[in-house]
């Protein structure tokens, strides 16, 4: 079995304001990639998750009880009848990258379909709903990342290689997430390629929408 | 399958006035479980880990019927409190238990408690089925088939659980609605601000509140 690409030296995590947003179910597609690749490599954050779901327990427990309708037992059955049953086999693993991403850009990242975008640099995106946009990153040793912001939330996960801006240093696993706000020039560590899943807002057509989800959580 | 005819009496307004599930026609229960919720969640959470080992080890129709009884009314208005009408709620409940049978042998009580699990199975149903979206998961930790979750860990997780259950009913109940909105719908908190008539300011400071003093009890 491949080994997964578990590591205990992940310095740079999800924060609780994204971590909540993950588990309530709020965080767009191409953002939720990135939280659930790195929960995959990351038992910290993994606990984390299981604290904000948690709390969804707790908010469901303390749930009302409306009125089922009177056959919803039997109707329950039916549909577990009805169901052929798949036994879920655990897949052996083919890939060493984690599966929430791999479901995405297939087992490997030396089998990505490229695109060059100048410098060296070249990206690859992911196709999810629209709210928000997930790319792989490859870029060059000692190359600056390009500036693919929009000047909104953006989350970088390291996959391959590292990268630094001035002040921190983000490894395989680590993940770095930024406002638009903060000026700062990431730039790929020397010695190999780093490949990273970048994800940004979408343009402002659809800001608004990941405004409204997000940003009251981020900003509290 | 394994049911006769099971007939559903659907009084579940109060958990005290649960009427009797006939699973068949040996099996009935008069909603004992429910009684519980009242006395305090200890017994509850530490009653459903012993439904869900049934479920796994025995497929017991009957204890799923308990959490059935329990649980399905919640979800319907977890979703229901989500913007999703009465119509698709019961459905989707529906499904969300029939998912809860059907993946009850990966409910690991060392790491979520019954309610969580099933939150989490509601949370994506809600997301899948009315949004249309996708979700991505994390990957599965697997402990291999020969897994048995340790007494121990099982009674620590359940107890913790509890302790959340306890520092959210104890929330101011203004703060408490907040996290709920912000947990359940897509709100921002103009819109809860609009909606509620508090001022903004008021609004993120409760939220604010409201979070920090369950993050405490968490860590």
């Amino acid at each position: 079995m491949v080994e997964k690409m578990i590591t205990n030296t992940i310095k740079h995590h999800i924060n609780d304001d994204m971590m909540m947003a993950y588990a309530s179910g709020n965080l767009p597609e191409a953002f939720s990639i990135a939280v659930a690749a790195h929960i995959s490599m990351c038992d910290e954050c993994r606990i984390s998750m299981e604290s904000y779901n948690a709390v969804g327990g707790a908010l469901l427990e303390r749930q009302n009880n409306v009125r089922v309708s009177p056959d919803a037992w039997q109707k329950t059955l039916n549909k577990i009848s009805e169901t052929v049953s798949t036994v879920e086999e655990s897949k052996p693993a083919k890939t060493d990258l984690p599966t929430p991403l791999s479901d995405y850009i297939g087992d490997s990242l030396d089998a990505i379909d490229w695109q060059p975008i100048g410098m060296g640099v070249k990206q690859s995106i992911l196709s999810t709903s629209k709210e928000a946009t997930a790319r792989l990153l490859y870029i060059p040793p000692g190359t600056a990342m390009p500036d693919h912001s929009h000047s909104g939330v953006e989350v970088t996960l390291v996959l391959r290689g590292a990268f630094a801006d001035e002040t921190e240093y983000f490894a395989k696993g680590d993940v770095e997430i930024a406002d638009g706000s903060t000026n700062h020039t990431p730039v790929a560590a020397d010695g190999s390629p780093c490949i990273c899943l970048a994800v940004t807002e979408a343009p402002l057509k659809f800001r608004k929408i990941f405004h409204r989800i997000i940003q009251p959580l981020m900003r509290i | 399958m394994f049911i006769e005819s099971g007939t559903y009496q659907a009084e579940i307004i109060a958990p005290s006035k649960i009427g009797g599930v006939v699973l068949s026609k040996n099996v009935a229960f008069t909603g004992k479980s429910a009684e519980l919720v009242e006395k305090g969640q200890n017994s509850t959470a530490a009653l459903w880990v012993k439904e869900f080992e049934q479920i796994q080890k025995h497929k017991s129709v009957d204890a799923f019927g308990k959490l059935f009884s329990h649980f399905a009314p919640k979800i319907k208005a977890f979703l229901m409190k989500s913007g999703t009408d009465a119509s698709m709620a019961e459905e989707c409940a529906q499904e969300v238990m029939a998912t809860v049978w059907k993946k009850a042998h990966l409910f690991d009580p060392t790491r979520a408690s019954a309610a969580t699990w099933i939150f989490t199975i509601a949370r994506n149903k809600k997301i899948d089925a009315i949004r249309k979206l996708k979700r991505p998961e994390p990957e599965n930790l697997n402990w291999g088939p020969e897994y048995e979750p340790d007494q121990e860990e099982v009674i620590g997780l359940q107890q913790e659980a509890a302790k959340l259950g306890q520092a959210l009913a104890q929330l101011p109940e203004k703060q408490r609605i907040l996290v709920e909105r912000a947990y359940f719908k897509d709100m921002s908190h103009s819109e809860i601000a609009a909606a509620t008539g508090l001022p903004l300011g008021t609004i993120k400071s409760r939220i604010r509140l409201a979070l920090e003093r369950l993050r405490h009890v968490m860590k």
